[in-house]
């Protein structure tokens, strides 16, 4: 079967452990791995698994872009360098799945929201955060039954699992999971917290999802819909799985979970990884299932 | 009173936490009207900085921390406002607060900030230490629960801090688990590698009753800054007890510039009036202490063993063995549900 040939841009922790999950897709091939540290274990992994790479940043990329025929990057750097890197890229035509915090598409979390932006053509789109990605779904489940006036989610991170882009983005990664519960989870308020935890061995990811109902909270259709969705969920994760909850107090509902990951790249506590990984996976071959399909067409780029 | 000692003469910086992290021993519930005369009184009593915020610091406003009855704009205008001489000083944690709640604050009067991190995770204190700086505001580098890194390892963080532009690097003992010899050993390997014109500064948590000793010990290693509260209102049982640290000064020949009979006053005719409950060493704040646990967890542990049917101790040292820091408050009622459930202690969903 025929493949959308991909572009993995960010040599860290999360663009490595991409590598993994594009290989084992059906629609996906990743052939171009982009760093700007010729050093980098993440590039020599990537020669190692037999990608193209290159340390000279997207620009390294960009003249082999149309001969190479890649047509969906994924963006796994910083959020001060991603809206640059999409321009250079969507002006080949080159649809754009942007893993930092830098949300200057649509956000998308697969469950509740990826049909949607598959349906028409979008050329950036952007997957929030790791603790997004894992507690909106929740969110979105206590919504659809209630409304929700406040949610607040915390992510609980291993050290080891949090690389330098993150680091230095912690700003925005609050602000945009803040907004991200609110216009994908349906909350009408929201609140983002993460903690960087340094314990050995290493903590499995962790994530709490509160909401206050304007209502008082119909625990049975709440619980049912907050387990449902953990099943979809665990289609793309399978170590996404609820550790308590969900308990009602008054109108507030609390959710615990946890993420373990595959171990691609790093050790099963990394859940973080994995599932940004694997929701940007998942885009990804939402969209190429189309243009395979011929339902939606990337605009032409004449050859200069 | 003829004895000779070393300190004679030190300067110390005395930095009071009653409006921060005696929140948390108030719940978060402390009025604009009663900040504003602790901070008056402080002021009065030559207390030269005085921290203002949620207990959890800028962003602090929130279901995993409680929620105040104020914003903490509201609470740093009205106190900045009446200051005479002291500096309004706030707690920024990056993850939970952010350099646009920083930038707010700097606007309402706070022209003093601690950026706290983790005290293996220095490295996610930059940007908002450099942007402190921009400001102008007075900046420290807060090193939380120190003793869970070595002195070395401290050291190593606190020069990334003083990298980013700390003007005072912290230890913090978010646990009171330090003896004064750990003190000692990690702000000597700080002052070993800070450059001479950074600070080094100690926050104390007297939950094994070593708030002074530990204060004393970090003055003796080189540390010129100690924060403390009036009557000791703070997390767990409480911080070093500002107006007996200033005693204890007094004694030794140190200079505080505060006035200690004001301290005093303020202490047992506003804060201890104030106080919900007797904020001492009692049997969960000792295990806070005795087990390293973060002293917020407190009031959250107690509430849970309510909830669950688990003792509040048992939670705390699960906490503990568990390596949960500062931060991680949604994993009391987790760890309490998970050991109800593994103890056959059935609870309400």
């Amino acid at each position: 079967m025929k493949k959308i040939k991909c572009a993995l841009i960010g040599s860290g922790n999360i663009g490595t452990d991409l590598i993994y999950k594009i290989m084992r897709s059906p629609v996906l091939e990743p052939v171009w791995m982009v760093g700007i540290d010729a050093e980098s274990e993440g590039l020599k992994r990537a020669r190692e698994m037999g990608l193209k790479t290159t340390h000279e940043g997207v620009d390294g990329l960009l003249p082999h872009v149309l001969e190479d025929g890649i047509q969906i990057a994924f963006d796994a750097t910083s959020a001060y360098v991603h809206a640059e890197n999409s321009r250079k890229l969507n002006a080949l035509g080159v649809l754009m799945v942007d893993l930092t915090p830098a949300a200057i598409g649509p956000l998308c979390v697969p469950p509740v929201n990826l049909k949607a932006h598959a349906e028409k053509l979008e050329m950036n789109v952007n997957m929030i955060s790791c603790a997004g990605q894992a507690t909106i779904p929740v969110v979105y489940a206590v919504s659809r039954i209630q409304s929700v006036d406040y949610a607040e989610i915390i992510g609980s991170l291993a050290s080891k699992s949090i690389g330098p882009g993150t680091r230095a983005n912690l700003d925005e990664f609050t602000t945009t999971t803040s907004g991200a519960i609110c216009k994908v989870g349906g909350s009408r308020r929201g609140k983002a917290l993460c903690i960087i935890n340094p314990a050995e061995p290493p903590m499995m990811m962790r994530n709490t999802v509160y909401c206050l109902t304007d209502e008082e909270p119909d625990r049975d259709r709440i619980t049912a819909s907050i387990l449902e969705m953990i099943g979809e969920v665990q289609k793309y994760v399978p170590g996404y799985r609820l550790v308590n909850g969900p308990i009602f107090d008054g109108n507030k509902v609390s959710v615990f979970l946890e993420v373990a990951g595959l171990g691609d790249y790093l050790p099963t506590y990394a859940g973080n990884l994995d599932i940004m990984t694997a929701a940007a996976t998942r885009t990804a071959e939402m969209f190429a299932e189309e243009i395979l399909a011929g339902k939606i067409q990337l605009p032409a780029v004449e050859v200069a | 009173m003829s004895q000779s000692n070393s300190l004679k003469g030190r300067k110390v910086i005395l930095h009071d936490m009653c409006l921060r992290d005696g929140m948390h021993a108030k719940r978060e519930q402390i009025s604009v009207a009663q900040m504003v005369k602790v901070a008056t009184a402080l002021d009065d009593a030559g207390v030269p900085y005085i921290q203002v915020t949620h207990g959890a610091g800028l962003g602090g406003n929130s279901l995993q921390h409680g929620f105040a009855p104020h914003s903490n704009e509201e609470y740093i205008s009205a106190v900045a406002a009446q200051m005479k001489q002291a500096k309004v000083s706030v707690l920024l944690i990056p993850g939970l607060g952010t350099m646009k709640e920083l930038q707010s604050a700097y606007d309402c009067g706070a022209r003093s900030v601690h950026v706290a991190t983790h005290c293996t995770e220095a490295d996610t204190s930059p940007q908002h230490i450099a942007y402190a700086r921009k400001l102008g505001m007075d900046t420290s580098g807060f090193l939380m629960m120190a003793h869970l890194n070595d002195a070395e390892g401290i050291a190593q963080q606190g020069k990334l801090m003083e990298s980013y532009g700390a003007q005072t690097v912290y230890v913090t003992d978010s646990a009171g688990y330090m003896l004064p010899e750990d003190v000692k050993a990690r702000v000597g390997a700080l002052r070993a590698v800070l450059k001479p014109e950074t600070e080094i500064g100690f926050h104390g948590h007297h939950n094994l009753g070593m708030g002074i000793a530990n204060s004393i010990a970090a003055i003796e290693a080189g540390a010129t800054r100690i924060d403390g509260s009036v009557a000791g209102l703070g997390a767990g049982a409480g911080n070093t007890p500002l107006e007996v640290f200033a005693a204890v000064c007094e004694r030794m020949g140190m200079e505080t510039g505060a006035d200690l009979f004001k301290l005093m006053d303020v202490a047992e005719e506003i804060i201890v009036p104030m106080m919900e409950h007797v904020v001492r060493v009692d049997r969960e704040s000792l295990t806070l202490g005795y087990a390293g646990v973060y002293s917020t967890f407190l009031l959250h542990a107690k509430r849970a063993a309510e909830r669950f049917g688990v003792p509040a101790r048992d939670i705390l040292v699960e906490l503990g063995r568990k390596k949960m820091i500062g931060g991680q408050e949604d994993m009391i009622p987790d760890t309490a549900m998970t050991m109800a459930k593994a103890r056959g202690i059935a609870f309400r969903a």
